[in-house]
């Protein structure tokens, strides 16, 4: 059945992507590639208004649209028009099987009237209420706790709409809630109010969707090998799901800020059952245990690539290059010592991590992460995203941070077994990272293209801007 | 650090053949009262090696806790199962979630490589001279 989706107009890529996977999550498998879209007529992409088609009953829409946190609501679309008139025909059209059982007179029911891109006041709302007289609502006006909510929604029908591009003309919607996103978790979750954060803790909000679209949820194991203060893995326990985190640093994971702000106070403050284990680890030499049967049900996690904080892996930049014999720990200052770190690349650690969930991940399990991006044109480059014979991409959403960079949450599926074949192209590749270290420093550091682009000061040296800032849709800010 | 992370854990350093299973050296260790989650459980249990969950048990002074085969699927799902004290599902749940080793070490079989335990957090990471080439 077809559904109107009205979304909350933030982080805009995320939206459809956050609706499938739910929709797999909570119809099962194939459910989240069966869901269809269109857009309503004159209506741009961005739009906040979708028509949707849900592999199921009205169970799974307010399923989903509960645990969203993009979706503002679903609705059964009872009629839309460009004026009240032409709502008044449609919905008069719309068959009354379809009506009648939720306008008897025992039931009790609400009306909204919203706008999305300008203001109606209140004598407005009034009015436009009380002219839906040709609707027989028979039952009583409970505000509080309706059995049935009606919404009138209507856009702009002139100039800028919110930022978006102008729409063409007004549109009026007419529709029942079937499910509607209950975003109270984000003030509860929200950091600020979190004991334990580090600099580059996960935004409540974004944690959330990357919880959802790594489908966690009771029985779930979810793991994240760059757990830093352990904010990822809070919204996968949120959602019922087992936890496990590693990292490299021993400080961030064991020691926190003392005895009451560490990784576990974190969990401990939101009454969340803590993870199974958190440990000190190196992505680029992981510890897990050779004939491991696939394990994890998800790996969500946000590498570090090296503009917040650079990614650091075991053995120190001499001994990497080959220039040194290896430094020997002496016997007596071995359980004191502290092993010296090389740069990670982002190449060799997005290599390490889809490599990781090859052969960690269950059949069907599910990566997410996030990918950096220069910006090339304005927009970010798909063909430039990392790829794996194991793995299909389900959904690339684009978060903007700046002119010129961005960062891309991947979706990605398991779909082909952990292969020896697979194994020895890993192995094969591991040995180019080791011997070309220095080459891939460069190439697969995004640091140096973020702040030093050498294009961009040749650009400026033949007199022309390096970016045309006008090129770009400005609604496709930070927020957005 | 709990006993299933344990089993999951194996030593990577040069030297080491499989690494695995790590020799538990237990200092202190406690139990903490968990959720019950018998779904994940069940999950879980055809990817245990169970051998080396035994020898863990047996580690902390725990013989009598887990049996030499490991539970069927029968077995944890039978009714009754989560409310029995004794029930294999109930001893499955505390060795694996109930347990938390504090403070000891993780020692690899092949070349006694020990890995610290402290403050409930294993030390995984390898000196510079340990990393396989």
């Amino acid at each position: 059945m077809w559904y109107l989706c009205v979304f909350y107009h933030r982080l805009l890529d995320y939206r459809r992507p956050e609706v499938q996977s739910l929709a797999e999550l909570f119809g099962g498998p194939g459910a989240g590639d069966a869901v269809e879209w269109r857009m309503p007529e004159n209506h741009h992409v961005d739009s906040p208004f979708h028509l949707v088609r849900l592999p199921g009953d009205e169970r799974l829409a307010a399923q989903i649209a509960n645990r969203s946190l993009l979706v503002k609501g679903i609705y059964e679309l009872w009629g839309q028009g460009t004026t009240y008139e032409e709502l008044e025909r449609a919905v008069m059209a719309y068959p009354e099987e379809r009506k009648l059982p939720y306008l008897t007179p025992e039931s009790t029911f609400k009306i909204v009237v919203d706008s999305f891109g300008k203001v109606i006041s209140f004598q407005e709302q009034n009015d436009i209420m009380k002219s839906l007289t040709y609707i027989p609502f028979k039952g009583r006006v409970n505000l509080k706790k309706p059995d049935h909510k009606f919404f009138v929604m209507e856009t702009d029908d002139y100039g800028c709409n919110n930022g978006l591009p102008p729409v063409a003309q007004r549109t009026v919607f007419f529709g029942r809630e079937v499910g509607a996103a209950d975003r109270h978790l984000l003030p509860t979750y929200q950091l600020k109010s979190r004991k334990y954060i580090g600099p580059t803790a996960m935004d409540a909000e974004m944690a959330f969707l990357m919880a959802n679209q790594g489908l966690a949820r009771p029985g779930k194991l979810v793991y994240d090998p760059f757990v830093g203060t352990g904010s990822i893995l809070v919204a996968a326990a949120h959602f019922g799901a087992m936890t496990m985190g590693a990292d490299i640093d021993i400080r961030v994971v064991r020691d926190g800020r003392g005895p009451d702000c560490n990784i576990w106070s974190n969990f401990e403050q939101y009454k969340l059952p803590e993870p199974l284990c958190i440990l000190r680890a190196d992505n680029n030499v992981p510890p897990w245990c050779p004939g491991l049967k696939e394990v994890f049900d998800a790996i969500i996690c946000d590498p570090p690539y090296g503009v917040r904080a650079g990614g650091r892996k075991s053995g120190g930049r001499k001994l990497i290059k080959g220039t040194v014999a290896p430094y020997t720990v002496p016997d007596e200052k071995r359980d004191s010592h502290i092993p010296s770190t090389a740069p990670y690349s982002l190449a060799e650690c997005v290599h390490d991590l889809l490599h990781l969930a090859a052969r960690m991940l269950v059949m069907g399990g599910r990566l997410v992460f996030f990918f950096p991006v220069v910006r090339e044109d304005g927009v970010a480059n798909p063909a430039k995203y990392p790829e794996h014979p194991c793995f299909r991409l389900l959904a690339s959403c684009e978060q903007i941070l700046s002119m010129r960079y961005s960062r891309v949450l991947l979706t990605m599926v398991k779909v082909g077994p952990y292969t020896e074949e697979v194994e020895k192209a890993a192995e094969e590749r591991r040995r180019e990272f080791r011997e070309n270290h220095h080459k891939w420093m460069e190439e697969g550091n995004l640091h140096s293209a973020v702040f030093s682009p050498a294009d961009q000061a040749a650009a400026a040296a033949d007199g022309k801007p390096a970016i045309d800032r006008d090129s770009k849709p400005k609604y496709r800010g930070k927020y957005v | 650090m709990r006993l299933l992370t344990h089993n999951m854990l194996a030593s990577n350093a040069r030297g080491a053949v499989t690494g695995y299973p790590l020799k538990l050296q237990v200092v202190k260790w406690s139990t903490k009262e968990a959720e019950p989650n018998p779904e994940f459980l069940r999950g879980m249990l055809p990817k245990i090696d169970w051998p080396a969950l035994v020898a863990a048990t047996q580690a902390l002074g725990l013989p009598e806790l887990l049996p030499e085969a490991p539970p069927t699927d029968a077995e944890l799902s039978a009714e009754g199962a989560a409310a029995d004290e004794g029930s294999a599902l109930r001893r499955l749940h505390r060795a694996l979630l109930e347990i938390h080793i504090e403070e000891g070490a993780l020692v690899c079989p092949d070349t006694d490589r020990c890995f610290p335990i402290s403050r409930g957090v294993p030390n995984m990471l390898l000196h510079e001279d340990e990393v396989r080439n």
